[in-house]
């Protein structure tokens, strides 16, 4: 069988749904980063795919971009769930409503 | 066009006096007052010896190329909206240039005595200075706008110095009255100046300023359908700030300045602003006879209103700023019936006279410990020889007395208007001409023969005033005496040289009311040149209107000085109504606090303030927009709660359904 472009297509939709799910059901932080990350991971499958299909390396670029802002963006992330733990010894977002209005 | 370098000297006429400004106001009191004087009175020595070289040069130049012009910049740029910021000299306002500078000068002079001992010494120059600087950007300005400028800044000055004393409440608010007054005028000044612009834009061609005063004059056929209205609306400007009736309540208060300041500021110069501007414009007047009439009517009703006032006032300044009102009365008379240049000339013997007889009044002050009132004054004739003698030369200039000055110019205007037709206008002016030697004949008596009423200390400091002081006057004196001899008419053998001067001005207007109407409706000028041969007539009116200054001096002493029984049998007059109103000048103030004063304060009151201030702004747009605020935020800052699942919830709903919404939208 011959994979096509659906087939990457529907693997990175599957893939965005599961990090959208997880995201939204669950209430532990750093879940919750992780399910960004298959978000991004998602999106770098459409990317990568549609860069094949035009024959145009934009696309790539676009990817290595994502891996670096992923990268900082996870580091940042659990900088802050390491301080907010130590604080508060919890990671769990509904805890963590102080900024409510 | 090429700048000459006697052209050059036009900027510094004016910008010399702001110098001098600077230096006074900058520095203030670290100036020693010697230096200070010093500074003040040489630049406005300075900007007049600019003025006489550059009248020269003009005066030598072919009569018809009378024109000189500097231009400093471009000031506004915009398109076809081009306004120069430029100075330009022609015979008209060349002797206002030296009239302003010469009698501006001599005002100086004798401030340096008159102010001597007050605290504000430094200050009083600063304002002195400014003053002369905005009324030679108002007399030298190329066009209107420039013009309007010196305007408003002859203005501004006119406030600070009627309010110079400002520790005393009654001067604020004799400063702000004439502040405000004129600012109605002023609004006159510019709806005519708006209007002026839109209608001649569409005409003007590359390059040609939009308000100078030589394009206009070539559009002027352009503007012909809009000139009655743009001449009313400049005409208003100019009963504000020449105290022509509606407007001119605002000139007697003004005496509340120093007296050198009511000499130059409110007699000889900045009140004439108004005739030299209608003067400047009469290419437009010209085209609206109905505007001239108005022009002729308000100046001989304003003539003969002030004089009957200034009948009964017995604060010396009161008397003659009165006669001024009604002096600046004959000059609009003279405008209205298209004697421009007589208008003009009278400006001129009205400065040397008007100046001379304040500044006496300033020194008669100054010997009484600044006494005002003239019932407590008297008998200063041998006290203060040289203020009587010179005082008693303007007296008789302003009464029309040959051949003083003011015989010359006044008689011109009223022979003007007698051969314009305007038969009734000349009666008026005749009458008032009378009543104005009666009024002055009871001045001279009541200040200076006679016993002194005064306090014994205010007698004995009763002194003749310094050189700096009497020197000004002896000069002005002179010029009164002399300065009407420029203009003897051609039926007395002169030449009729200021007339001749003034010519290329005002033939202008001429010729534009021979383009717009066509030769046979130019018969304004026409007609007067028909009746001009018959000499007769006008020698009957001088020896008339003569006869009738000296009969109104004669009665003026018969009654002050011999029978003052008939001045109280006159008081007591119909149950002494008549004299109660000249005395209440009218009761014009009081009308126009019950009319205009007082509903506006009580519009303000009620409407502007509770409801449009208190109402409108603070509650419903102020309060109100704060109110909107806060009930949206109210509603606003449930989503606000805190719960980050809420938030990623809300972000995927709102994606999908704007992503289900591109789909399916087409």
């Amino acid at each position: 069988m011959e994979v096509t472009l659906t087939h990457y297509l529907v693997l990175a939709t599957l893939l965005f749904l599961t990090g959208m799910t997880g995201f939204v059901v669950r209430r532990n932080a750093i879940v919750m980063l992780m399910c960004v990350e298959l978000m991004l991971c998602a999106v770098n499958i459409v990317f990568v795919a549609f860069s094949r299909l035009h024959g145009d390396g934009g696309g790539h670029v676009f990817v290595l971009m994502n891996f670096a802002v992923a990268a900082a963006e996870a580091a940042i992330g659990l900088a802050i769930l390491v301080e907010i733990f130590r604080r508060r010894r919890t990671v769990d977002v509904d805890d963590l409503k102080a900024l409510m209005e | 066009m090429e700048s000459h370098a006697n052209e050059i000297l036009l900027r510094w006429i004016v910008l010399v006096p702001l110098l001098g400004a600077a230096a006074n106001g900058l520095l203030n009191r670290r100036l020693p007052k010697q230096v200070s004087g010093l500074l003040a009175c040489g630049a406005v020595g300075v900007s007049f010896a600019l003025s006489i070289v550059v009248f020269l040069r003009l005066a030598g130049m072919p009569v018809a190329e009378r024109f000189l012009s500097d231009t400093v910049t471009t000031w506004i740029g915009f398109g076809r909206l081009q306004v120069d910021l430029a100075f330009a000299l022609d015979p008209l306002n060349a002797v206002m240039a030296l009239v302003v500078t010469g009698v501006g000068f001599l005002i100086h002079v004798y401030s340096l005595g008159y102010m001597a001992h007050d605290a504000g010494f430094q200050r009083f120059f600063a304002y002195l200075n400014l003053f002369i600087f905005a009324m030679m950007t108002l007399v030298l300005g190329e066009n209107l706008l420039m013009l309007f400028v010196g305007w408003e800044g002859v203005g501004l000055c006119s406030y600070l110095l009627i309010s110079f004393w400002f520790n005393d409440e009654a001067n604020a608010a004799a400063g702000k009255k004439a502040f405000i007054v004129n600012r109605i005028g002023d609004f006159g000044f510019l709806l005519g100046m708006f209007l002026i612009g839109v209608t001649v834009l569409p005409h003007l061609g590359a390059g040609e300023g939009l308000l100078s005063f030589r394009v206009l004059q070539h559009h002027a056929g352009a503007l012909a359908p809009a000139a009655t209205a743009i001449c009313l609306l400049l005409f208003l400007g100019a009963t504000g700030k020449s105290a022509q009736i509606p407007l001119f309540i605002w000139l007697p208060d003004a005496m509340a300045g120093p007296t050198p300041v009511s000499a130059l500021i409110h007699a000889a110069t900045m009140v004439t602003a108004g005739v030299y501007m209608v003067a400047r414009m009469n290419f437009l007047f010209v085209l609206s006879p109905a505007a001239m009439n108005v022009v002729a009517i308000v100046g001989a009703a304003t003539a003969i209103f002030a004089a009957t006032i200034a009948l009964t006032q017995n604060d010396i300044k009161k008397v003659l700023a009165y006669s001024t009102v009604s002096q600046l009365g004959y000059m609009m008379l003279a405008c209205g019936v298209g004697a421009f240049a007589v208008g003009i000339f009278h400006v001129m013997t009205h400065a040397f006279f008007k100046a001379l007889l304040f500044l006496g009044s300033g020194s008669v002050i100054h010997a009484m410990s600044n006494e005002q009132d003239m019932r407590v004054m008297g008998g200063l004739r041998k006290k203060l020889p040289v203020t009587w003698w010179t005082f008693l030369v303007g007296t008789l200039a302003l009464a029309g007395i040959f051949p003083l000055a003011g015989f010359f110019s006044k008689d011109e205007i009223l022979w003007k208007a007698f051969s314009s037709g305007n038969q009734v206008l000349w009666a008026i002016g005749f009458v008032a001409a009378g009543l104005t030697a009666f009024y002055m004949m009871r001045l001279l008596v009541l200040t200076f023969f006679g016993e002194n009423r005064a306090s014994p200390e205010v007698k004995h400091h009763i002194h003749e005033s310094p050189l700096t002081m009497t020197l000004p006057l002896v000069v002005l004196a002179v010029l009164s005496l002399v300065g009407g001899w420029v203009g003897i008419p051609h039926f007395m053998g002169g030449g009729a040289h200021f007339e001749q001067w003034l010519e290329p001005v005002f033939a202008g207007g001429h010729h534009v009311v021979e383009a717009a109407h066509g030769a046979a409706d130019a018969a304004h000028g026409a007609a007067a040149d028909a009746v001009h041969h018959d000499t007769t007539m006008e020698w009957i009116l001088a020896g008339a209107s003569l006869a009738w200054g000296i009969l109104g001096l004669l009665l003026g002493w018969l009654v002050y000085a011999r029978r003052l029984g008939v001045a109280e049998g006159a008081r007591r007059l119909a149950g002494g109504f008549p004299y109660r109103l000249l005395e209440h000048k009218y009761y014009v103030d009081e009308a126009y606090e019950a009319t205009f004063i007082r509903p506006g304060y009580r519009l303000s009151k009620t409407v502007l303030w509770k409801w449009i201030d208190a109402g409108l702004i603070d509650g419903i747009l102020v309060n109100g927009s704060a109110l909107v605020v806060a009930v949206v935020g109210s509603v606003v800052r449930l989503f606000q709660n805190g719960m980050v699942r809420f938030y990623a919830w809300s972000i995927t709903v709102g994606v999908t359904v704007f992503v289900l919404y591109l789909c399916f939208s087409g």
